[in-house]
């Protein structure tokens, strides 16, 4: 199977309110309302699969997914233990868990699961699970909202998600338990008394209502740095659940958004919005933070690198760092040479590729193009020597097409090519995405490879390959 | 009644990997140790107090997080499995233990009369923090003692550090006027480490102590400022420092703890002895005692 999709999003409230005592405010009732409605959605799309991301159970060690496949317990909340104890029973798809923990690890991210009897499940997944999947018809995930984690971590760890959602072809619903403003009041009232904890945490409320009401979550996410600094208590408990929605959601802006409820839970600002596929056909992106496919932070990523050689190799001599880089050599000829004027000149007296027998070996091959010298995706550092940003997929994509090009002036072709040594410069900023790349052209082809991290290259480049053909009369 | 006196304050912190190391039998991982510098400054804590008589522990753990007023556990007994849902692969621990329910509504209704927010928890199905658990068993693994336990109210993140400080110091004076009142004599614990960054990885053998240091340079550097005016009795330098020492080791003091201690102890301007130190997972944590049966004396 392979068509598996998010069929919904929903924004719940974390606080034990709406499970124990709806009845004691008309707020408080009004998103118990809404949250019986939402769980009468999620029957309705026959979804096969509810996943909560939940700001009220943090992490430290990478992120946390719930694998026991039937939890049990009694929940009773640290601040309204008064208003009574929850008892808890869930159906947790395990299989689900273990496999979004190995999709996660493959995308760089640090991840458990954990499955002990008596683990305490967190308040906002209690009420989430409780009210939006009664009678437990459907299986469900919970993950942990990791306290140092960033955005790129979060987003990486939907796309990891989706990953398994689409391997299994499951019909999932993405929710976040999460309060939009967090500030309740310090105090003990009465319930008659609640109301959002102040006029400015109130108009933030309604702004990101406003804009999931359009269908702009991505907006909302991008948003989110500022929202967490005006409205939200700080430390721990970030604003992160808009990040982790996004992503699932594509990080589209067009969404159909409907919220659903919008009231105060002892000064906390609690909504049930409902966020549907369907694209309502508007909603640009008005901010633009990079897109996010493999986590690259601090979490010994280079780890994840299997089936590789991975190596330091003897310096090579450094370029000149005060030129564009060593001067251009016309290629050599000798006997089996084989030289185009379609693949950039050497760096010093050698063919692009040398004949012999029914081998072809080509010389080290780099993306700078033939005539201009120019490097695809930028240089990746200036003629002082200091760094620039550059872009490592499409050296490699235009290190490739050199190769094509030599391969052919040969006469032989790319699906005849049998080995290859590859050389990055960095090995931690760029196998991820050379490796998309060589997925995407050699790998396909099926040659035997080798990648090795070195210190440098002659020119301000960040891979180089090393190509062997092989081309029978 | 003879007034009731603390005998002795300490800084008691609660990493569970202390637990797991020392294997016990009420915790379900075993270990092959670890965090020994940590574990024997315990038990030269143990051993500094093991002539001291005394009637109850008064505890407050940052773990039991309560961000509308403070709250005391208000039953006599509580007993359970205690699963850490941060580490759950380190701490599974079945507890059992003893509330002087009668001291902690004594502070609680100091506390009240003082216009602080407060509440006694009465739900039985209530799950003690793993917090309380830990620092109650390395202080006193019998669990022979009845324990008052208090909520670390989160004021400074809805506030700073300088207002929970403003509260933590009425606490500590409310909690002191009690247990004078009460004829008891007390033991007062926080349960906070110092620097509070820690590491994002775990390695694949937890107590692989090649692995323990501190995360950074300034971190350490904070943590022996404070130690230092800790062991030269410069308790009031320390409460003078708490805001930048929070923010900027992201201290676990931001929970109250190290302030309300310092405040029930009135601010103690006599040495207090460092019985360890050591990290964990990166964070800073140290064993203190301020031996106050050494510097007060109890009236009749």
């Amino acid at each position: 199977m392979s068509s598996g999709e998010v069929v919904a999003s929903f924004v719940v409230p974390v606080h034990p309110h709406t499970v124990l005592a709806p009845g004691q405010n008309p707020g408080w009732q009004r998103l118990r309302d809404a949250l019986d409605e939402a769980a009468q959605t999620i029957q309705d799309l026959e979804a096969d699969l509810i996943i909560v991301y939940s700001t009220t159970w943090p992490s430290i060690i990478g992120h946390q997914i719930q694998a026991d496949p039937n939890p049990e317990w009694v929940m009773v909340d640290h601040d309204f233990h008064d208003l009574g104890s929850i008892p808890y029973s869930f159906n947790i798809d395990a299989e689900f868990a273990h496999a979004w923990d190995e999709a996660n690890r493959q995308r760089g991210l640090q991840s458990r699961c954990v499955n002990y009897k008596g683990f305490p499940i967190d308040v906002g997944s209690v009420v989430a699970l409780t009210l939006l999947n009664p009678d437990n018809a459907i299986p469900a995930v919970i993950v942990s909202s990791n306290m140092y984690a960033n955005r790129s971590e979060t987003t990486v760890l939907a796309k990891s998600c989706l990953d398994v959602i689409k391997a299994q072809g499951r019909r999932a619903v993405a929710i976040t338990a999460m309060s939009l403003s967090n500030r309740m009041f310090t105090d003990f009232i009465s319930p008659d008394e609640d109301k959002i904890h102040s006029l400015k945490d109130d108009e933030w409320n309604r702004k990101i209502l406003e804009f999931l009401e359009q269908g702009r979550l991505e907006d909302v996410g991008q948003l989110s740095r500022t929202i967490q600094q005006q409205i939200r208590v700080q430390k721990v408990v970030a604003f992160k659940p808009m990040w982790w929605l996004s992503a699932m959601n594509g990080n589209r802006n067009d969404l159909t958004g409907r919220v659903m409820a919008y009231e105060a839970i002892h000064g906390a600002g609690g909504a049930v919005v409902h966020l549907d596929p369907t694209s309502s056909g508007v909603g640009d992106k008005e901010y633009d933070e990079d897109d996010v496919e493999y986590y690259h932070g601090e979490r010994d990523v280079l780890d994840i690198v299997e089936e590789e050689v991975v190596e330091s190799q003897p310096t090579v001599d450094a370029p000149d760092e005060t030129s564009n880089g060593p001067d251009l050599w016309e290629p050599t000829e000798a006997k089996g040479s084989v030289n185009t004027t379609a693949a950039p000149k050497p760096v010093g007296a050698y063919p692009h590729a040398r004949r012999v027998g029914d081998m072809l070996f080509l010389s080290g091959v780099g993306p700078r193009q033939p005539g201009t010298n120019a490097i695809p995706g930028g240089p990746i550092h200036d003629e002082n020597g200091d760094p620039l940003p550059y872009d490592i997929k499409a050296q490699t994509h235009a290190v490739v097409d050199n190769v094509k090009r030599i391969v052919e002036e040969a006469g032989a072709s790319m699906d005849q090519v049998v080995d290859v040594t590859t050389f990055l410069v960095d090995m931690k900023r760029d196998f991820q995405g050379y490796n998309e790349v060589w997925a995407e052209t050699l790998g396909k082809v099926g040659p035997t490879r080798t990648t090795l991290a070195i210190d440098a290259l002659p020119t301000p480049i960040a891979v180089e390959m090393k190509v062997i053909v092989h081309m029978p009369e | 009644m003879a007034k009731g006196q603390i005998v002795a304050g300490c800084l008691a912190p609660h990493p569970p990997h202390l637990v797991y190391a020392e294997n016990p039998p009420q915790n379900e991982p075993v270990a092959e140790g670890g965090w020994e510098q940590l574990r024997w400054g315990y038990e030269r804590l143990r051993a500094s107090l093991a002539d001291i008589d005394y009637d109850a522990i008064v505890l407050l753990s940052p773990h039991w997080q309560t961000y509308v007023g403070t709250h005391f556990l208000g039953l006599d007994h509580f007993e359970g499995l205690s699963v850490d849902p941060i580490f759950p692969n380190l701490f599974r621990y079945h507890y059992n233990m003893n509330v002087d329910v009668e001291l902690a509504k004594a502070i609680h209704d100091e506390a009240e009369a003082a216009g602080l927010p407060v509440k006694m928890m009465e739900n039985p199905d209530f799950r003690v923090d793993y917090g309380t658990i830990t620092t109650g068993h390395l202080f006193n693994p019998d669990w022979d003692k009845p324990l008052v336990v208090i909520s670390s109210n989160r004021s400074t993140a809805y506030y700073s550090v300088e207002v929970m400080q403003e509260i933590m110091i009425e606490l500590g004076k409310v909690t002191r006027k009690a247990i004078e009142a009460s004829g008891k004599r007390v033991v007062v614990l926080a349960s906070n480490s110092l620097s509070h960054r820690h590491f994002t990885t775990e390695s694949e053998v937890p107590e692989d102590m090649s692995k323990e240091h501190i995360t950074s340079h300034a971190m350490h550097l904070w943590d022996m400022r404070i130690i230092d005016y800790m062991r030269s009795g410069q308790a009031q330098r320390i409460l003078d420092e708490m805001p930048e020492f929070t923010e900027q080791a992201i201290a676990e003091s931001d929970g109250g703890g190290l302030s309300w201690l310092l405040s029930t102890l009135d601010v103690p301007d006599y040495p207090a002895i460092l019985h360890g130190y050591g990290t964990i997972i990166g964070t800073g944590n140290a064993v203190v005692e301020w031996p106050c049966h050494a510097h007060e004396v109890s009236e009749a």
